[in-house]
């Protein structure tokens, strides 16, 4: 069942998954697509632990696709609660308006 | 077989994801990203990790897509983004450049043929005592460590995020310092 599908069309999916998450976090400004695509880019790095566990027959990747999830919610958390709070402060959502560490 | 499943969904995923980016509309945003989550999670089931597909849908379209979702509707009328701002100059540049790094990483797949040890998580023994009971043993013993320091994180997450949610209207301003009457 594996074996149908080269292990490098996985890799070269998840290459174009984490490229199009890096290019969108460059090209947009609003800070909940950023956020988004760090969470895109993220499953394209599992995507590849887990192919490669699959291949290589090894629990190791899977347990770490575990941890990225685990640092995932963190982060999306804690990401949501500033930019909440951000846009209580200064009425945006726009990165580019946040340009003073001086609230 | 296989391979047919593997591109409809390959394709279905590299749209969906471009859909979150090019998109005007951040709750469309939104629903594209939870279907490249179920994209993923199809992978992981065809790449016989059943497990890690469950909790895939769990954690990111269970959780996360609806957290977004929720402060997407909080936020509200703000959102909306103008499409014709995307064009500039130093988008192209990213563009280019995100082209090269795609070519650089896609050399590196295709050209070195990846090899390793195999290791005992074959799918045989996955049959014999099941995929959830094998992570779970290698998870609590071979990685005891790092499963506690995940926990550790996720405790400092919760209370970083409890300390950003409080409401400072109930507190006294800064540099407001109560004086006794005299």
């Amino acid at each position: 069942m594996i074996g149908a599908v080269p292990l490098s069309y996985y890799l070269l999916l998840s290459a174009i998954l984490f490229t199009i998450g890096a290019g969108g976090v460059l090209i947009r400004r609003n800070a909940i697509i950023i956020l988004m695509c760090v969470e895109m880019m993220m499953n394209a790095v599992n995507l590849t632990f887990v192919a490669f566990s699959s291949y290589l027959d090894s629990a190791t990747g899977q347990i770490f696709v575990f941890m990225v999830m685990v640092v995932a919610a963190v982060e999306v958390a804690v990401g949501l609660a500033l930019l909440v709070e951000l846009n209580r402060h200064k009425e945006a959502v726009n990165i580019d308006e946040f340009n003073s560490l001086k609230g | 077989m296989e391979l047919t499943i593997f591109i409809i969904v390959a394709v279905l995923s590299v749209v969906s994801a471009l859909g979150v980016i090019f998109n005007k509309n951040v709750v469309y945003s939104a629903l594209f990203l939870l279907v490249n989550f179920l994209t993923i999670a199809v992978f992981y089931l065809m790449l016989n990790a059943q497990f890690l597909g469950m909790v895939q849908i769990l954690v990111y379209a269970g959780a996360i897509v609806v957290l977004i979702l929720f402060v997407v509707m909080l936020l509200g009328e703000q959102l909306g983004e103008d499409i014709s701002s995307w064009v500039t100059p130093a988008n192209g540049v990213i563009i280019v450049l995100a082209l090269i790094l795609l070519t650089i990483i896609g050399t590196a797949v295709t050209d070195y043929p990846t090899t390793g040890a195999k290791g005992d998580f074959t799918p045989e023994l996955i049959q014999e005592y099941g995929q959830a009971e094998m992570i779970g043993v290698t998870l609590f013993t071979d990685y005891l460590l790092s499963v506690q320091l995940a926990g550790v994180l996720l405790l400092v997450g919760i209370v970083g995020v409890i300390w950003l949610a409080r409401n400072d209207e109930q507190l006294p301003a800064t540099g407001d310092v109560p004086t006794k009457e005299a």
